[in-house]
């Protein structure tokens, strides 16, 4: 009778079990890490999406974020580094009606896979692009990566980093993307409202989360715990929705400029392949 | 056995390719022959060297390259300058008389001279199809390729509505050449 | 192009005056290809203007990719789709498609890759004819593997070559490299397409079993999984680490890696004599054999009929199938014949297997070109009388 009552009352399934991989958990991202957020709100985002789960795919590259693929019960593909985005325009044109979505990270996405998101975004090809951005390398222990703030330190910046980063969602935008925006992993509501608002967009759309790494840039930038980092990023936002995102920059200090930067329609390339034939 | 090389050769935008292209397809699917073709350009898209090797069998075509062309086409100076010397002895030598002046000369080979520019321009109204004038040339005095054949595969190759310029182009340089060697049967 | 019809179905049918490239294409576009990713390079770029021209008439896609890494992965991507995919390339494209010529292997995904040899190393000469990548098909991408290579010596076998190509592709679940050459690709010759019917078509291999009882990695008796694509329903999960029947990583697993490393390698060897294929002439009551593949075959049969003429007893052997090698033959050969000469455009690659397999048993003489032209008849000849000369040495396979 008592056990009855706890089945009942207690479930003993997780809501979002039939849409992870319960035979690969746990998975391996750091405590503290801003990835287990991420991961959770593009399952709750799928979950009020109207979509056939059989029709929507996810492609990563190489990295901690590369491993998102393999935790979600979708068809997924871990391809290798930098080569997401032209894996998921094959997917798409081969299958147009499959919903394909690249999760990675800001090194796979902007230094190996540069050219490729810069040429998917110039064509409008329609992907959904989350890239998660720790602002280093961190499944191999914290290297530069083409979006560490200048003078920030990392493993092979030890001095402080010479170089200017990409401001992700000012690139995405210059470049062609239609649907653009930032939010750190504890803007949980808004990065899950962006996520369906992405997947719903035909086109290229963008969204950029900020998220800690608690392990390497966190420590090698003295932010303190991983909760504190965390709450860094959030307390250091600022919303501006459509603001232009040529002013997004993001420094080792000051703010970061976080909402929704680019909502715009222009025809795919498939829109346009098709005008094309005919 | 039977083997002919051919080199079609001029300057690029001449319609030198097309030419071989069009005495290749002749031969291979009208005249039901080996043949292979084999272009050439230089780097240039305009202008610069352009050539065109043919070869013509009945047997199967072992080496694609030409070893000893007996018939070179040459509707450029530079390209006159440049394949004269691989014409085999016994060899036939078509020029363009208007932009070929035969300045090696070679007492082993027979030169036969047609204005094929000028015909295209001053008779046809279109210098573009000097090209095609030279492929009469070619039909009348070398047995490579039935000028039937030739006929088919130029009206297959060509701008549709150009097929009556093209017809015209083809006949008037086999006219000349008959005319030619008759004169010179005369002789 | 010639006397062609074009059927409703937008396949072309009759003989045709082509070259090798667009030969190429028509091909594919028989075998059933319906994806061309690919980046603009001499001499293979008239590969992608026909396709470009073409797939949109029989209701396939082209895109040109950002470069030659971008359009192998979308090729795999498209392949798991579910779509007949393929690229064509010459050498420096060929060096930027090795990362993920990789993956197509690990992850079995089938696909063609096709590859005008020009002259190298780097940008070289690109309009003209080389032979030197070869070995990079054997061994370009890193970590042990086996793969598939034809090289065709015609238009006409660049046509059949490529349908081959998918078919194997298909039925072996790996990527198959179309290793022919700026010769064949630039050349024009009568290139006959039968009618469509008449065509073989080997169907990807689907899984049996419904979703729950699916492993996308156990592979059937012939040591090739069925394959399920994205879409199908099955929830697959696939990734270039290495990993188990599920699919899934297991990259600290010595006995996971051996597993899949030795079922890649074992499933072309187990069935190297449905995949080798080799044309023969007179190499049976031969002295010397000659050992050529693609345009090098083409040509060396000019110096095997001179030297027959001289009354030396020369069989040509022709590696219509380069990878996996013809090791067998070689070794049932050598004990047999006094030599085999190996010409091909470049220093010395084919050659050194012809060598190793020989074994000693016979000599093996290269004959090497750097690239740029082909072979002068003469060089090939010399090479066979060397061998049955008796002041002929020992094995010789440097230049």
């Amino acid at each position: 009778m008592v056990d009855e009552l706890t089945d009942v009352l207690i479930s003993k399934h997780h809501p979002m079990d039939k849409l992870l991989r319960q035979d690969r958990l746990p998975h391996i991202w750091c405590s503290g890490c801003g990835l287990g957020t991420v991961l959770t709100c593009f399952v709750s985002a799928l979950e009020k999406l109207d979509l056939d789960m059989d029709q929507v795919v996810v492609v990563s590259g190489i990295g901690c974020t590369g491993r998102a693929a393999g935790y979600l019960n979708l068809d997924g593909f871990h391809t290798t580094h930098g080569r997401a985005i032209p894996f998921a325009t094959g997917l798409k044109l081969g299958n147009p009606e499959l919903k394909v979505v690249v999760i990675s990270g800001d090194g796979d996405l902007m230094a190996i896979g540069g050219n490729h998101f810069i040429h998917a975004a110039r064509r409008n090809m329609d992907l959904t692009v989350i890239c998660v951005n720790n602002f280093n390398y961190g499944m191999t222990s914290g290297q530069l990566a083409p979006t560490t703030p200048t003078n920030a330190r990392t493993s092979t910046s030890p001095y402080g980093n010479a170089e200017h980063p990409f401001n992700v969602p000012y690139l995405a935008a210059a470049t062609g993307a239609t649907y653009v925006a930032r939010w750190t992993v504890l803007h949980v509501r808004r990065l899950e409202r962006s996520i369906i608002e992405a997947m719903n967009k035909r086109g290229f759309s963008v969204v950029e989360v900020i998220s800690p790494c608690p392990t390497y840039y966190g420590r090698w930038n003295k932010m303190g715990s991983a909760l504190e980092q965390m709450k860094y990023y959030h307390d250091k936002s600022t919303i501006r929705h459509w603001s232009d995102p040529a002013q997004a920059d993001i420094g080792l200090e000051g703010q970061i400029i976080v909402g929704r930067f680019v909502d715009i329609d222009k025809p795919t390339f498939c829109d346009l392949l098709q005008g094309a034939d005919q | 056995m039977s083997r002919h090389e051919i080199r079609f050769s001029g300057f690029g935008g001449q319609g030198i390719i097309t030419a071989g292209y069009i005495l290749g397809k002749a031969a291979s699917l009208f005249d039901q022959r080996h043949v292979t073709l084999i272009k050439s350009y230089g780097p240039e898209s305009r202008g610069g060297a352009s050539s065109a090797q043919v070869i013509i069998s009945d047997e199967e075509i072992d080496y694609p390259r030409l070893t000893q062309p007996k018939l070179l086409v040459a509707m450029s100076q530079e390209a006159y300058a440049k394949y004269i010397g691989e014409l085999a002895s016994g060899g036939l030598l078509l020029i363009d008389e208007d932009l070929v002046e035969p300045c090696h000369p070679r007492d082993d080979i027979q030169v036969r001279a047609v204005p094929a520019t000028r015909i295209a321009e001053s008779e046809l109204g279109r210098k573009i199809v000097a090209n095609i004038v030279m492929l009469g040339f070619v039909a009348a005095n070398a047995d490579v390729a039935s000028v039937e054949g030739i006929r088919e595969a130029a009206l297959s190759s060509i701008p549709k509505g150009t097929e009556e310029l093209n017809s015209q182009a083809l006949a008037k340089g086999y006219e000349y050449g008959n005319q030619l060697q008759s004169t010179m049967h005369k002789v | 192009m010639g006397r062609r019809r074009v059927s409703n179905n937008g396949i072309l049918q009759g003989s045709f005056f082509m070259d090798g490239d667009t030969a190429c294409a028509e091909g594919a576009i028989c075998a059933g290809c319906r994806f061309f990713g690919g980046y603009p390079i001499t001499p293979a770029t008239e590969i992608a203007e026909r396709m470009a021209r073409r797939l949109p008439q029989v209701g396939g896609t082209y895109i040109q990719m950002e470069d030659e890494i971008a359009s192998i992965s979308a090729v795999l991507g498209a392949s798991w789709a579910g779509t007949r995919a393929m690229t064509a390339t010459s050498g420096p494209g060929f060096s930027l498609m090795m990362e993920n010529l990789g993956l197509g292997i690990i992850t079995e995904t089938p696909c063609v890759l096709v590859n005008v040899q020009r002259g190298g190393p780097s940008t070289g000469m690109p309009t003209l004819v080389g032979q030197g990548d070869m070995m990079q098909a054997r061994w370009g991408s890193h970590g042990p593997y086996e793969t598939i290579a034809l090289s065709p010596g015609s238009p006409q076998e660049l046509f059949d070559l490529t349908i081959r190509a998918f078919n194997l592709a298909e039925k072996y679940r790996t990527p198959v490299l179309v290793m022919t050459d700026e010769a064949v690709g630039h050349m024009t010759e009568r290139v006959v397409i039968p009618p469509l019917e008449e065509i073989e078509y080997y169907a990807r291999r689907k899984p049996q079993v419904p979703p729950n009882g699916y492993l996308p990695y156990r592979p059937d008796p012939d040591g090739v999984p069925p394959m399920a694509c994205a879409g199908e329903g099955y929830r697959i999960h696939v990734t270039g680490l290495t990993h188990n029947e599920k699919g899934y990583p297991d990259t600290v697993s010595v006995e996971t890696q051996q597993k899949l490393v030795e079922r890649l390698i074992r499933k072309i060897r187990a069935n190297q004599d449905d995949i080798i294929e080799l044309r023969e002439d007179q190499v049976e009551e031969a002295d010397v054999v000659v050992v050529a593949y693609g345009i090098s075959a083409r040509t060396a049969a000019r110096p095997v009929r001179m030297a027959r003429e001289m009354g030396l007893k020369v069989g040509l052997l022709k590696l219509v199938t380069v990878w996996p090698f013809a090791e067998e033959r070689i070794r049932e050969l050598a004990p047999k014949v006094e030599g085999f000469v190996v010409p091909e455009i470049n220093m010395g690659q084919i050659a050194q297997e012809v060598e190793r397999c020989a074994g000693g048993q016979a000599q093996t003489i290269l004959v090497p070109h750097a690239g740029g032209g082909l072979h002068h008849p003469n060089d090939v000849l010399e090479a066979i009388k060397r061998v049955t000369s008796p002041q002929s040495t020992s094995a010789e396979t440097s230049p």
